[in-house]
């Protein structure tokens, strides 16, 4: 710790705990409501007299939790292991062997890093109606992969820029060919960031709200914060229910966080400073 | 870092190229190919169809009519439409400033009395709402704001229960209270990233401001700004394209009211395209919105590259 006058020490801690009381207290009022009876309009940040733990099941039920859980993890899977797949061989072939027009392909992708979704969800969705995809979850998971190629590709890219030339040049003398070192050296190496990159894509698909708003109409057929969405409408009157639904549609988000967390923090960062 | 990393990249290539050949070309353009493709198809094309969308009136579903460049008049005449430009902007105060000001002040204070179990407690919590998806975002506050919420609590608490009102249904106070979830959603990630940075500041200048007595201000003004330039370049970049990109809060926490108190670009794209099959004007504000996030962010991006 570095010298500091105790003046300063209490003054930066007590800080520090405001700025941590913002963070938490919105978590604790809507835990406190909703444990208020269904149908009460309770105040801010009041324990109830009787919490009704019910609450979680009964919004479980009416939001149609179980099928909504399956229908996120299913978008997740059709999103992410493709994604992962592609963009490490693009990221392969623009970052070691620097096949000739490289840098014209990454100029391409930048332009895809910075772009608002809401520019391009007009078109999308005639897209998904010609290709007889709307509402149904390709219609999120495909533009998805899409939507995040240019990221992950300039992650993987990253990577193998950074490759050492020993590697490729040891395998080279065994005489392994292009596919050999792609698939038995350097997928092998690359499994760090490919584990980042995985994790981030499943917290932004999982998270994705406008593509699911627009593409599916069914909320069951969507990523859980495409039904929050829906939730919300059907039960705004109803806030302890509402609040319930709401902690249960970001406790896998939470617990994926705590369970990750020193790999999404470190990826969170990465990305955005490559980004 | 970036020299590094260039200089081992700079070694890289000529063994690939010796070994080289067109057949080698060859099979690095069939990896590439499937990345390109799905990017083509579900990002480049449509990109390419909304320029051409903004071109004609169209209803979605009946022929469409050539407009020239009539949209775009329509996007700078309509209130509606460049109030929701406006607005964005003025997010940027929010979503982007106060975070990336506020997070300088937390790191810099975190690594002065906060370090090691403390500082982590710290960071992880601060971190939280970046990771819950947006949408959880916009209803936690839209409870919080509401006039029984818990900030009207937290005035009367003080005092001060004569300013409490519905918060996000004021005209006024509107823009300011979602600015106010942006404030809670990009804190932590802002904070966790520049504090990154600073433990990459070579600790000798720390050490020497000490010694000229700086305290907490100088060393920030001193040390920290200037060694935190490229960081505080992606805070800037990432949360001005999250102001001016925001929906999911929005769309949640007031629908882009009241009246258009809230309204920014991209609930108006929503509105116009899906609710008024207003295709052709839709798509000329999501032209309007593409170039603005450029323009907005490419001056960031090279004042960061200078300074690396």
């Amino acid at each position: 710790m570095i010298q500091v006058s105790r003046r300063e020490l209490h003054s930066g801690r007590a800080f520090l705990l405001v700025l941590m009381a913002f963070t938490v207290l919105p978590f604790l009022s809507i835990l406190t409501t909703a444990l208020h009876p269904s149908g009460s309009l309770p105040s801010g940040l009041t324990w109830p007299s009787n919490p009704q733990w019910g609450n979680f099941a009964e919004a479980f039920d009416v939001a149609n939790m179980s099928t909504l859980l399956m229908s996120s993890t299913l978008i997740v899977v059709m999103v992410v292991p493709i994604s992962l797949v592609v963009a490490t061989m693009a990221g392969f072939a623009v970052g070691l062997l620097r096949v000739p027009g490289a840098r014209w392909v990454l100029l391409l992708f930048v332009f895809g890093l910075t772009l608002p979704f809401e520019g391009i969800i007009t078109p999308l969705y005639f897209l998904a109606r010609d290709l007889g995809i709307l509402n149904t979850r390709l219609a999120i998971a495909l533009p998805l992969i899409g939507l995040y190629m240019p990221f992950a590709v300039f992650w993987m890219r990253a990577h193998f820029a950074a490759m050492p030339a020993e590697v490729s040049e040891a395998a080279e003398v065994d005489g392994a060919g292009i596919w050999n070192l792609f698939w038995r050296i350097h997928v092998p190496l690359a499994r760090p960031p490919i584990a980042s990159l995985g994790i981030l894509l499943s917290i932004w698909s999982w998270n994705q709200f406008l593509i699911a708003l627009v593409l599916v109409e069914d909320p069951e057929q969507r990523t859980m914060a495409g039904a929050l969405g829906a939730f919300q409408g059907h039960y705004a009157t109803d806030i302890p229910l509402l609040c319930a639904g709401t902690i249960i549609i970001l406790l896998p988000t939470l617990i994926f966080f705590v369970v990750f967390q020193r790999h999404i923090v470190a990826a969170l960062l990465r990305g955005s400073v490559k980004g | 870092m970036t020299s590094t990393r260039r200089s081992r990249a700079r070694r890289a290539s000529p063994s690939v190229s010796r070994v080289g050949g067109r057949r080698r070309a060859f099979a690095g353009w069939l990896l590439v190919l499937p990345a390109l493709g799905v990017y083509a198809m579900f990002v480049l094309q449509p990109l390419v169809r909304t320029v051409k969308y903004s071109l004609y009136r169209w209803n979605g579903v009946s022929s469409a009519t050539w407009v020239g460049m009539s949209n775009y008049r329509d996007v700078l005449d309509d209130p509606d439409l460049i109030g929701a430009i406006f607005n964005s902007l003025r997010l940027i105060v929010f979503f982007s400033l106060v975070p990336v000001g506020l997070g300088l002040v937390a790191a810099s204070v975190i690594r002065r009395v906060a370090t090691g179990r403390v500082g982590t407690i710290v960071r992880t919590v601060l971190f939280l709402p970046q990771v819950i998806p947006l949408v959880a975002a916009g209803i936690i506050w839209g409870w919080l704001l509401s006039r029984s919420g818990l900030i009207n609590q937290m005035l009367s608490g003080v005092g001060l229960g004569g300013v409490g009102r519905a918060w996000l249904g004021d005209f006024d106070w509107a823009l300011p209270a979602v600015g106010m979830i942006g404030v809670w959603v990009l804190l932590g990630f802002c904070t966790v990233l520049l504090l990154t940075g600073m433990s990459k500041i070579e600790p000798s200048l720390f050490e020497a401001a000490r010694i000229d007595g700086a305290g907490w201000f100088a060393e920030l003004r001193a040390v920290v700004v200037p060694g935190l330039r490229y960081e505080l370049g992606v805070c800037l970049t990432v949360t001005v394209i999250s102001a001016l990109a925001a929906f999911d809060i929005v769309y949640v926490a007031t629908g882009g009211g009241p009246g258009n108190a809230t309204a920014v670009p991209g609930i108006q794209i929503y509105i116009l395209a899906f609710l008024e099959r207003q295709v052709g004007l839709a798509s000329a504000l999501a032209v309007f919105i593409m170039l603005l996030v450029l323009i907005v962010v490419l001056p960031i991006q090279r004042l960061t590259r200078e300074a690396s």
